[in-house]
């Protein structure tokens, strides 16, 4: 049991739950939402697998604590596909073969629906910057960076 | 419509694109934790071990009843050492198992771990291929620390060298690697309260071995356990080894009749995982005045850890390099003397390529340095040398089927236009600005079966691959493999080739893959391997399940079977518009079976098996770097890749596995490095201090296809999961060294990275100034 109950809203639901004060935002989601599509790829903010929004912003969800986000709204993979239709993301990243294990795609993806809320026509070196956060091992990374462009044309238009 | 040949989405995709897929480590609710207590030191000897009261703490001498681990090699330089699953007596690495705890959650048990003292009488460790004959054994009483020593000779090599025009040496030297799956790895071991039985879900390339393994070393039915392969984020050979802990967690789910898991983090990964690729060769080569290679010579070290890894072995990496050193280059004077050393240090398994990035590395960097030594252009001296006529059987025996050695380099140089890039190196030399390009040719032997892993002596021979094909009443099938993918694209190739022969759609065809209670057994996925067998053998029980739906389609339309042609999900008969759903027969051979001809089996089923000797793919990379002369650091500006791999059954998923084979071979040659300090302490724990590259380190890959088709392979696709990683190293090096030409300048280890290159270049200096 746990020292702190907190109110957890992730993807518009909202998770009472107990946790201790050390518990990271990405054990919570995983082992007390039961959202296990956020994955852990080094738990210590490198690899950015675990990637999420809290409040639209991409963060490690490794680095930061289940009690810091009381109040706040996080956004994980399952919630960007909507009554069935993948997200434009998703979408292009089928497309495009953007994944092969499939282990980093989560934490690429809610990196790209942050950045492109933030800046949604980002130069081909911004683009690099920004999925220069994360780590891929199988695919090259040039089908995500052409995934990431077709999708941001699309949500353009 | 043929499937086989397009660029179909992967079938594979939709649940991992929306976080539904269950990797090992979204499995454990509902169970203990446990954690491992790891040596902090590289060797000595356990005098104690310390938990802190009422924890469940397990150390090797509670696991009663569960042997080691020793695989075996039938060599008689092959030296045996017991692996035991948790440390016995003495600790031979740092972060060796030597205690489990169990407890409610994970992170209470990484915390009863922490606090779990090991008390251990420190020795000096034995570090380094150079304790090879010390007189302290690494495991004392043992023979050598040479555990395994492969030498072979072939023609009349030193009559070669005493007569050569020009003779070439060099060292080369690749520093140790982590094959760095991005998830690590993990297991759940799941007890049956009603009929005992374990199910291990696993992030493995090996179920069926897995399980083999284990059973035995628990001594327990091997049919009382089950291993499941679920989502496997990713492996590249560090997850076709079996791993200590995860023997150690059935044995613990059948002591405490509970479910328990063990989920690795990374530092754990970094510290205990297998490691590869720490070796150093010397080559010598002789040539005569015209370029040609008579003889070829080599003496080849690998550090291999503490550990013989199962079932591979010790032997894998240096047996790899004896075999393969001479690649596609044609010589027939050979000789080699290749030694595998045991050290204080993390064990050995492969890794995507074992041995062949570095093996191309010597000769690639040879071919470069010899020609610049003979003053002949790099790739007229490759061309003389390069195998082309086919069939060709090597110094060491071994045949190698249609390539397209030469072609390969000719149409790389020609997607480079190598005079316009000597032109802008002129012009940026005179600006202080250093680019170079390298070349690397090379072979890969893919896709081999017994005949070949035979001749490596195994105790455990793998090779061939079964599969079962159904098809149920509605007509739709399923394909269960022995083969296990973890992001390769099996379940979207297999389904293209299966739904061609059947006249179906892939959507049709369901595999089931990684799961021991639902499929053949079968070796797992590794060493570039399953497209040639696994698809080869869905291929051949595709086609016999297509002779039988003829059969039938052929009484049901009074028509011979050879005229019914499977397309559109119906049997037609040939020039007509006469047909049959492929469902209705399906239906028929189900339901009205006593339709069929007099003693028909029901039904619609095959099964296949597939063992080839393997099939060799070939390629050309060309790397084009920037280099810093201040600061060392190497900019990887443009990547070309000519490759031959036969068929490609989905162009876009070869692709894939190419870009990202390059990339791994890119990380090779520039940043990921496993260091050891001189007390046996990893220093490389964590994503700062081992860096596998990020977008930002990785150009646009281009790829160019030959397409050999080869009688060595059924469907015609040679094996393509490792080139990408094993011809980069050697064309980063190369072009690294052809930038730094005008200063004197060859780089021959890896990773080169900035502190290595401005070392070359401070050498060089030294030189110029006497």
């Amino acid at each position: 049991m746990g020292d702190h109950t907190i109110d957890l809203t992730v993807n518009g639901t909202t998770h009472s739950i107990d946790v201790e004060a050390r518990m990271t935002l990405a054990d919570a989601l995983r082992e007390e939402c039961g959202l296990t599509g956020t994955h852990l790829g080094c738990e210590h903010g490198v690899c950015g697998a675990c990637t999420v929004l809290m409040d639209g912003q991409p963060v490690r969800a490794c680095l930061v604590f289940a009690v810091q986000c009381e109040g706040v709204e996080i956004s994980t993979v399952e919630g960007l596909a909507r009554d069935g239709q993948l997200h434009p993301l998703q979408q292009a990243f089928w497309d495009h073969h953007g994944l092969q294990c499939g282990f980093c795609t989560p934490g690429f993806l809610m990196l790209a629906v942050g950045a492109l809320a933030e800046n949604p026509d980002p130069s081909d070196e911004e683009m690099i910057e920004i999925l220069s956060s994360n780590l891929c091992r199988c695919t090259g990374y040039q089908n995500i960076v052409k995934a990431v462009k077709a999708a941001a044309e699309h949500m353009r238009s | 419509m043929k499937s086989v040949g397009s660029s179909i989405r992967r079938r594979e995709d939709p649940a991992l694109l929306t976080g539904r897929s269950r990797f090992t480590a979204d499995l454990t609710s509902e169970t203990l934790a446990v954690a491992f207590v790891r040596s902090p030191v590289a060797r000595g000897i356990i005098t104690g071990v310390e938990a802190p009261p009422e924890t469940l703490v397990f150390t090797s001498e509670d696991l009663t009843g569960v042997g080691s681990i020793e695989p075996v090699l039938h060599r008689p330089d092959y030296v045996r050492i017991p692996q035991p699953l948790l440390a016995r007596g003495r600790v031979n690495f740092v972060g060796e198992p030597v205690a489990v705890v169990v407890a409610g959650s994970r992170a209470r048990a990484e915390d009863l771990a922490e606090q779990t003292f090991v008390d251990i009488e420190m020795e000096e460790p034995m570090l380094g291929a150079e304790v090879a004959y010390s007189a302290v054994r690494t495991h004392p009483g043992s023979v050598s620390n040479v555990v395994v020593e492969g030498a072979m000779s072939t023609g009349d090599v030193d009559r070669c060298f005493a007569e050569a025009a020009e003779v070439v040496e060099i060292s080369i030297r690749s520093r140790r690697q982590n094959a760095f799956p991005l998830e690590a790895r993990g297991a759940v071991a799941t007890f049956d309260p009603v009929d005992g039985r374990i199910t291990l879900h696993a992030s493995t390339q090996m179920p069926h071995v897995l399980r083999t393994a284990i059973a035995d070393l628990v001594d327990m039915p091997e049919s009382d356990l089950r291993v499941v392969a679920p989502a496997v984020g990713g492996g590249f050979g560090q997850k076709m080894a079996l791993p200590s802990e995860y023997a150690v967690l059935v044995w613990l789910a059948r002591h405490l009749e509970s479910s328990v898991s063990w989920i690795e983090d990374r530092r754990e990964n970094f510290m205990s995982s297998f490691h590869s690729r720490d070796q150093t060769y010397v080559v010598r080569a002789a040539f005569d005045a015209g370029g040609r290679m008579q003889a070829l010579d080599g003496d080849l070290a690998c550090d291999v850890g503490a550990y013989s890894c199962f079932p591979v072995t010790w032997g894998v990496e240096p047996l790899m390099a004896m075999g393969e050193l001479p690649g596609p280059y044609d010589v027939q004077h050979y000789r080699v003397r290749s030694i595998g050393v045991t050290t204080n240090t993390c064990p050995m398994s492969p890794y995507r390529g074992v041995s062949r990035p570095v093996l191309t590395l010597a000769m690639e960097r040879l071919m470069d340095v010899a020609a610049r030594r003979m003053g002949m252009d790099p790739l007229e001296l490759r061309r003389a040398n390069l195998v082309s006529t086919f069939p060709y059987r090597s110094a060491t025996g071994v045949v190698y089927d249609e390539g397209s050695y030469v072609q390969s380099m000719d149409e790389a140089a020609r997607h480079v236009d190598l005079t316009g890039f000597r032109a802008r190196q002129e012009v940026l030399r005179r600006e202080g600005r250093c680019i170079g390009i390298g070349f690397s040719v090379f072979s890969e032997r893919t896709g081999y079966g017994t005949p070949t892993f035979a001749a490596r002596s195994m105790e455990i021979t793998p090779g061939y691959e079964v599969v079962d094909l159904s098809m149920d009443p509605s007509g739709r099938v399923e394909l269960r493999i022995g083969a296990s993918p973890h992001g390769q694209g099996l379940v979207t190739t297999l389904s293209q080739l299966v739904a061609d022969e059947l006249g179906l759609e892939p959507v049709d065809v369901r595999v089931i893959h990684g799961d021991t209670d639902r499929t053949p057994y079968g070796w797992g996925t590794f060493a570039s391997r399953s497209m040639v067998i696994c698809g080869g053998a869905s291929q051949l029980a595709a086609q016999a399940m297509a002779g039988r739906i003829r059969s039938i389609a052929g009484s049901m339309l009074e028509a011979s079977p050879a005229d019914i042609v499977l397309d559109g999900g119906k049997a037609v008969v040939a020039g007509t518009d006469q047909g049959a759903a492929i469902g209705d027969i399906a239906r028929l051979a189900h339901h009205q079976s006593h339709r069929l001809e007099p003693g028909a089996e029901p039904g619609l089923h095959a099964r296949a098996s597939y063992d080839p000797a393997g099939t060799f793919s070939n390629a050309c990379h060309v790397a084009v770097v920037e280099v810093d002369v201040e600061t060392g650091h190497v900019t990887v500006e443009r990547f070309v890749v000519v490759e031959d791999a036969g068929l490609l059954v989905n162009p876009m998923i070869v692709d894939g596995q190419i870009a990202g084979g390059v990339t791994q071979g890119i990380a090779n040659a520039l940043f990921e490095e496993i260091v050891y300090d001189q007390s046996g302490n990893i220093l490389t724990t964590s994503l700062l201090d081992y860096l596998p590259p990020t977008v930002s380190e990785i150009p646009a890959i281009e790829i160019h296809h030959l397409e050999t088709i080869t009688d060595a392979s059924i469907t015609g696709a040679k094996g393509l999961g490792e080139g990408g990683t094993i011809g980069a190293p050697a064309a980063v090096l190369n072009a690294i060294s052809d930038a730094l030409s005008h200063l004197g300048v060859e780089v021959f280890e890896m990773p080169a990275t900035p502190e290595r290159v401005r070392a070359a270049i401070r050498r060089a200096e030294e030189v110029v100034r006497g």
